[in-house]
């Protein structure tokens, strides 16, 4: 016999031999006890997107519902987060595994879950789950998603630019030009043109799916607000997750004004040193909604379907931290009112 | 086989022990010493490293946590026999994350459109993926040929091209659907269910069938290296291209058939996740695998045999990782703190072991060389 053949003899029965070892060997989850419901207190089961719990953006605001829930409903809580160029069955294995350690209802944060929440929902249709940020046609009565109007909360923070800016320039950044943002752009640019159809606006987008890092590249983020205050935008709002921090960083120094996203950027501590020059957030409650869904878990009323927080829903809404919008409140509290009753119609896409 | 051959040596003489040790002591080092670090970094962190540890081989040595190793050492072998390939002959294909993207993306467009009977779908897909692939990775064959382009250089810059091309197609309207499923993430068509690739149901879940696949391409790569005029021209052009070239070896010739085979080979990685799995290419699906694969070929010091023990390390460890959160308190990230060093420190141990082995050759080859003078003077003494 050659060796070569030998070689491929020996490989091939090798991986045959692992493979029947895979067959016959115990499951991971025969020695766990899956206790189920009805062991007192709900056990509550979130699984993060890249960036988990200190991404001082969206994560972070799902952690805070988590928090609360924690500390008001007494809810026992068990977490994980993805990690970057995960296999789509890192994630399915996370929600899984959640679902063995007897988790019910399980949280998904962001849209990349789509795909594993399905499955593993379909596989366990007694779990309940949630996900947040996405919806899809596919997906089992089991699943609840979570959505907001972003471009809702948009038009205000577009209505505040507008009326704060000197120059008759704007600007917006978005992260990553993908479906979710681009229904800020469209918001915010509406709102800008309620006010003054005249003004300038200045889009930039960091990066363009499939590539992601446009959420988390401060330093992009940084390079792109200074492109548009060097064309003459004097309030720049960025949508682009932890990236956002680079532009607000850079607004800062040139004195002009930032709107930051997702959570209250004022407020944190990282970008307390800017906290003068954000003028307010465009927040999205991710807190609150994660707070109802678990609250109507646990009063055994679930939410199902699609749940739409939008701006009537406090799903979203302007920070006020720092009352630099305070003088406007009456043209924002105008707009909101259009809004709420329906008059005005928010774009979802540019 | 049947002409006798004095030559051959004979089975104990081939498998020299002492060779076989010490190339076994380089990866044992590194991870050994990658697994020392990690400890201290979980120690210091104020969490039980045994326990760590305990968690990742529990749930390693569980059937469903070896159906997945097994699922994803498949896709990273592919990924690393990619780079390997190119390695072999001193091309360093950098571009295997671009190529692959790009591969997928065809591909499933292509298996979005068409409904073919399987036997003739999946060989057509996989032909897809492989041009697409390798047609991507000739951009950089030919720019190093005929300008000189270092391919180091243009496969890097061509992986953020890919990003780019992808972008540009994967919108509403071209590549994807202009009715999209789902709310915030965009994703070809899924393909037609007879570009399902077979899979095996084990109690541990589901095994893919491209394993299959991989082993074939492993089966394939070593007989090509081994047994074909090619494989030597590969590796004597990878020794030394202007002795090499002495020989008779095209050069150039070499460089772009290595080039577009790497690349075709990179277009293979993304096939096991879309026909097993995913069915689409999409804004979620993997990313990174070409790095993973360059950094597996690293510790397998590119050999067939050698990626198969260092894929199914990576996988182990990938896999194993994400119960690290959800039992007990430990960062998932401490895995790829030990991957990282593991591939730092093998480089390093290589070269040590290679210095300690012909260090002990020389002493090896010094004594004999005493030992037969002692011989001879003795000889002349008595004479």
């Amino acid at each position: 016999m050659r060796r070569s053949m030998k070689l491929a003899a020996v490989v091939l029965s090798g991986s045959l031999g692992i493979a029947s070892l895979a067959a016959c060997g115990a499951k991971s989850t025969d020695t766990s006890t899956a206790s189920g419901s009805g062991s007192g207190s709900l056990k509550v089961g979130m699984a993060y997107d890249i960036g988990g719990r200190g991404d001082q953006s969206f994560n972070d605001s799902a952690a805070r519902g988590l928090d609360n829930a924690k500390a008001q409903l007494g809810v026992t809580v068990s977490e994980a987060e993805a990690k970057t160029g995960e296999a789509e069955a890192d994630k399915e294995t996370r929600l899984s595994s959640l679902v063995t350690a007897g988790f019910n209802p399980i949280i998904a944060v962001g849209f990349v879950y789509q795909p594993a929440v399905e499955k593993v929902a379909k596989a366990n249709p007694n779990v309940k789950f949630a996900i947040i940020d996405s919806s899809s046609t596919t997906q089992p009565s089991n699943v609840t998603s979570l959505t907001f109007s972003e471009q809702e909360g948009s038009y205000l923070a577009g209505v505040a630019a507008a009326n704060k800016t000197k120059t008759k320039h704007v600007g917006f950044i978005g992260g990553v030009q993908s479906e979710l943002i681009k229904k800020f752009e469209a918001g915010y640019k509406a709102g800008v043109k309620s006010v003054d159809p005249s003004i300038a606006v200045e889009t930039t987008y960091l990066t363009t799916p499939p590539d992601f890092t446009g959420f988390n590249d401060p330093g992009k983020g940084k390079e792109a607000a200074q492109g548009q205050l060097d064309k003459g935008a004097d309030v720049i709002f960025s949508a682009a997750g932890s990236s956002g921090s680079g532009a607000i960083e850079a607004v800062a120094m040139a004195g002009k004004w930032a709107i930051g996203v997702d959570s209250d950027q004022a407020n944190q501590p990282a970008l307390a040193k800017y906290k003068d020059h954000i003028l307010t957030s465009m927040v999205k409650n991710v807190d609150t909604a994660v707070f109802t869904y678990i609250k109507a878990a646990k009063d055994g009323n679930p939410l199902t379907g699609i749940k739409n927080f939008d701006l009537k829903a406090n799903g979203v809404s302007l920070a006020t931290t720092g009352g630099f919008i305070d003088d406007i409140k009456a043209k924002l509290d105008a707009a909101t009112q259009q809004i709420t009753s329906g008059a005005t119609k928010v774009p979802t896409a540019p | 086989m049947t002409s006798p051959n004095p030559a051959k040596r004979t089975l104990a003489q081939r498998f020299d022990t002492e060779r076989i040790a010490l190339g076994l002591a380089a990866p044992l080092l590194a991870v050994l010493l990658s697994v020392v670090i990690c400890s201290i970094l979980l120690l210091t962190s104020g969490r039980d490293p045994f326990k760590a540890f305990n968690v990742m081989f529990t749930y390693g040595t569980a059937s469903d946590g070896q159906v997945l190793i097994l699922n994803r050492a498949t896709t990273y072998y592919l990924a690393a026999v990619a780079a390997a390939f190119g390695f072999r002959m001193n091309l360093f294909n950098i571009g295997v994350e671009g190529q692959y993207r790009i591969a997928a993306l065809f591909a499933a467009y292509v298996g979005a459109q068409l409904n073919l009977p399987s036997f003739i779908q999946i060989p057509l897909l996989l032909i897809t993926a492989m041009l697409a692939g390798g047609i991507w990775a000739s951009i950089a064959g030919v720019l190093k040929v005929y300008r000189g382009v270092s391919e180091v250089i243009s496969t890097i810059m061509l992986n953020a091209i890919s990003l780019a091309v992808v972008g540009l197609l994967l919108v509403p309207g071209i590549f994807a659907p202009k009715v999209s499923s789902t709310s915030n993430s965009v994703q070809t068509d899924p393909i037609s269910a007879s570009s399902h690739f077979f899979s095996i149901n084990t109690a541990g879940g589901v095994l893919w069938g491209f394993i299959v696949v991989a082993v074939i391409v492993g089966v394939g790569f070593q007989l090509t290296l081994s047994r074909t005029r090619f494989g030597f021209d590969l590796r004597a052009t990878g020794r030394s291209e202007s002795a090499a070239a002495a020989s008779g070896v095209n050069v150039k010739k070499m460089v772009l058939t290595s080039m577009a085979v790497s690349g075709a080979l990179a277009g293979l990685i993304g096939m096991p996740d879309l026909l097993q799995n995913s069915y689409n290419y999409g804004t979620s699906f993997q990313q990174g695998l070409g790095f993973t694969g360059i950094a597996i070929a690293l510790l397998g010091r590119n050999s067939p045999i050698g990626i198969v023990f260092s894929a199914l390390l990576f996988a182990f460890m990938d896999v194993t990782a994400v119960q690290l959160p959800l039992q007990g308190d430990f960062p998932q990230e401490i895995v790829q703190v030990m991957q990282g060093t593991i591939v730092i420190c093998v480089v390093v141990a290589y070269e040590l072991v290679r210095r300690y082995g012909l260090k002990r050759q020389q002493q090896k080859v010094g004594a004999e060389l005493a030992a037969q003078a002692a011989a001879a003077a003795k000889k002349e003494v008595t004479a």
